[in-house]
């Protein structure tokens, strides 16, 4: 066990930290990107960050060369995960397009296509959306009913998605579509990856209780792909879908502040009736709850990345870092509020402290604990495929998906 | 870096585990928790044969020189077992407290008895059912002869050598004491599984352990030692109610199926899986800030000893949940747990003390 950097890994370190005080604003708490920039003006700003890390080596770290990337370790892309981190950069462009889509592309597509797609995601120039969710179909992603018909060497999409992040500044989406509702649930969808500039594709952005907008409904009306554009057999498009799910859950995770140390510092810098915050003695055990809940998933994403680093695949045991840090996110929102006591009531980014940035996890933390699999979904994922406990009593894979019972949105 | 154990750390934790496998099954428990013996002497005999009680100790000074994170492997494995011996006073509470603060004289004194299973340890710090503080400390050492009550102190009814938090002029500091003729008598607790006792110091010979008048700071650096070595013991114990727990519910079954296939069972054990981990991501960055006296051990330490006393509690709590009323039974061993999670939350401190040095460790921190 050695929790220390080994002379390679410093040398990275350095390296990594090198170029970031070089060319980013270091972390105060409080700082965020997203505070200062709306989600529309990030693009430009992540498309020339994008461009800069591609041209410096510390874009797709992990990826191989033959396709644009660094052919580096895991644990590099740990080490400039965790260097990044402590800067204000633009985040939520890139990471669905080179976390999810550009990896399940390199499993499923052909020699061309890699060489074709791979390189500009990873410059920047193309930016990339994951089109699973439907209304009728969210934690039930594969109850999608979406659907694709042949036509030739073509495929006709119709229907509609939701959920989408970035889909109305994307270039390129993966979409899963039911091409058989007369088999299996799991067994009846195809895997495709589209032009989003395709004609038929009509794109809506969904306003959300905070305000902004960072998800798409996205609408299609006979879309035609060429069949060339299929990853995995036909009817085996769950298979694939899982490979981009799994990436997912290296990608997502982690929650963006306030996290204990905001926390901290607020219950630091807060008079209460009989003093600081901070020597609240309630307010130290809630502290020390946080602090050990951050912790533990720091180290335990170092365990995971041991296992990774000797070749062994991350496990589903990765779920519990989205459980944990979006359910401390929403409590440590509320928190802060509660230490402002009236005045917490104010969201004004000049006089509410640290930027106002619990006003904002207030309205925004409810999402993570749904967005890239809910609570609920992560937890039976915990129980069945790392504990070992049975699946519910399942009638989606005895009858076929056209005979399932719907409600009213299906 | 690497964050995990090395191959022969791993093949100690298959040999203690085996052998435990063999030799405390929790019949060997309620041997305890029923009969009037204080320990398994059986079981404490053997663990020393294996060079347990010496895995941290220096061969100088008869150990068996290996490191903390091996003994926290082997506490890991007496946690899961629920064993019923006093390890942890005589080997995180004594042996560490000698090897941190002890003399040459008394390292050479006592630690190769402890070694070889022959000294059992307590730490005797606490006056009766509340917080003791500096301000509340009774016991008094006037002329190196202690007088003054300690109880529960655990493993004190048997131990030979107790460390003393005791008054010494106008501070407090801590003393070695020989029990050989000090009054003991046998404490009740929750758990009999582990014996306590109530120790009466009257005119005892007490030698200093440290400096004199540094006492208190003394013993929470020893607190802090302990802590993440018993933070493995919790792991192991709270593991070890969660496998119970999944097994009963995968053969328990209720409206025409395995309870296990309920997502109301399998979300509560899924929480517990993660206080779980939480726990023991904390404790393996414990035991290497101890085994590397890394600068940020206080931190370390209280962040290990609040996760595995919370994740120990809850599962052992789940843990009779799950078995519905067969779990509130004396013939289950749901109850070993329930107890001994709650004991060990208590021994070096409660939940709430710790949050608060956690908190204090890190103002320390950051003020550095």
């Amino acid at each position: 066990m050695d929790f220390t950097d080994t002379p390679e890994e410093a040398e990275y370190r350095a390296h990594v930290r090198a170029w970031l005080d070089a060319n980013a604003e270091k972390r105060t708490p409080g700082a965020l990107f997203q505070a200062k920039y709306g989600a529309d003006d990030l693009v430009p700003l992540a498309r020339e960050w994008q461009a800069k890390k591609y041209a410096a080596g510390f874009a797709g770290i992990t990826m191989a060369k033959e396709y644009g990337g660094q052919g580096g370790t895991q644990m590099q892309q740990v080490i400039y995960n965790q260097e990044e981190a402590e800067y204000v950069t633009p985040r939520g462009v890139y990471e669905i397009g080179l976390g999810m889509c550009i990896p399940t592309m390199l499993t499923y597509a052909t020699e061309e296509q890699k060489q074709r797609y791979a390189g500009p995601a990873l410059r920047g120039e193309e930016i990339w959306c994951q089109l699973f969710s439907e209304p009728v179909a969210g934690s039930d992603v594969a109850g999608l009913i979406s659907r694709c018909e042949r036509d030739g060497d073509d495929w006709i999409i119709n229907g509609q998605k939701i959920w989408t992040s970035g889909a109305h500044f994307s270039d390129y989406g993966v979409i899963v579509v039911r091409s058989d509702p007369t088999q299996l649930k799991h067994k009846g969808l195809s895997y495709f990856f589209l032009d989003m500039k395709s004609p038929g594709i009509e794109t809506r952005r969904i306003k959300q209780i905070s305000g902004t907008s960072n998800f798409n409904e996205v609408f299609f009306d006979n879309v035609r792909v060429p069949d060339a554009q299929r990853l995995g057999d036909v009817g085996d498009g769950w298979r694939v879908a899982i490979t981009t799910l799994m990436n997912e859950r290296l990608a997502v995770g982690q929650s963006p502040p306030p996290d204990f140390w905001e926390a901290f510092a607020l219950a630091r810098q807060t008079e209460l009736e009989d003093g600081p915050a901070i020597r609240d003695s309630a307010v130290r055990a809630k502290l020390a709850d946080w602090y050990v809940q951050m912790m533990g998933l720091k180290w335990g994403k170092f365990r995971t990345m041991t296992a990774l680093s000797r070749g062994e695949q991350p496990g589903p045991e990765a779920s519990i870092t989205k459980i944990v840090s979006a359910n401390k996110r929403q409590q440590i929102a509320g928190f802060g509020l509660d230490l402002m006591d009236m005045g917490g009531a104010l969201f004004d980014d000049d006089q509410s402290p640290l930027n106002a940035m619990f006003q904002e996890a207030l309205l925004s933390s409810p999402s993570s604990r749904i967005a890239g699999g809910t609570d609920e979904i992560l937890r039976n994922i915990i129980s069945e495929r790392v504990l070992g406990m049975p699946q519910d009593d399942r009638l989606d894979k005895k009858v076929p998906f056209d005979q399932l019972p719907r409600g009213a949105g299906g | 870096m690497n964050f995990d154990f090395t191959d022969d750390q791993r093949a100690l934790k298959e040999q203690a585990e085996r052998f435990l496998e063999d030799n405390c099954q929790s019949s060997v428990v309620r041997g305890v928790l029923e009969g009037e013996a204080a320990f398994d002497r059986d079981l404490w005999r053997q663990m020393a044969e294996l060079g347990w009680m010496g895995a941290a100790i220096p061969e100088s000074y008869g150990g068996v020189g290996l490191g903390h994170v091996e003994l926290a492997v082997i506490a890991e494995q007496l946690g899961k077992y629920v064993a019923p011996v006093p390890f942890s006073s005589t080997v995180y509470l004594l042996a560490e407290a000698l090897m941190f603060a002890g003399s040459e004289a008394q390292k050479q004194a006592w630690l190769p008895k402890i070694a070889a299973g022959e000294t059992i340890g307590a730490l005797a710090v606490s006056e009766g059912p509340a917080l003791t503080t500096p301000k509340s400390l009774k016991a008094e050492v006037i002329g190196g002869k202690l007088s003054g009550v300690k109880t529960p102190v655990a493993d004190g009814d048997v131990a030979d050598l107790a460390v003393v938090l005791a008054k010494d002029g106008a501070g407090a500091s801590l003393f070695l004491v020989e029990l050989a003729d000090v009054g003991k008598a046998a404490a009740p607790t929750f758990d009999p599984s582990r014996s306590h006792g109530t120790l009466t110091f009257d005119g005892a010979q007490a030698e200093r352990l440290g400096a004199s008048g540094e006492g208190w700071d003394l013993l929470q650096t020893i607190l802090n030692r302990a802590a993440a070595l018993m933070a493995f013991e919790q792991i192991g114990g709270a593991q070890a109610a969660l496998d119970m727990a999944k097994d009963y519910a995968m053969d328990r079954y209720a409206f025409g199926r395995p309870i296990a296939s309920f997502q109301a069972i399998k979300h509560k054990l899924a929480d517990v899986y993660i206080s779980t981990e939480i726990a023991r991501s904390n404790a393996y960055y414990g035991a290497w800030a101890l085994a590397n006296d890394a600068p940020d051990q206080a931190v370390a330490a209280a962040a290990a000893r609040v996760a595995a006393s919370q994740a120990y509690e809850h599962a052992s709590r789940e843990n009779i949940q799950t078995h519905g009323g067969m779990g509130f039974t004396w013939e289950f061993d749901c109850h070993l747990h329930y107890r001994r999670a709650k004991l060990l939350a208590l021994q070096l401190g409660a939940t709430r003390v710790w949050q608060d040095r956690l908190i204090d460790a890190l103002e320390a921190r950051n003020a550095a």
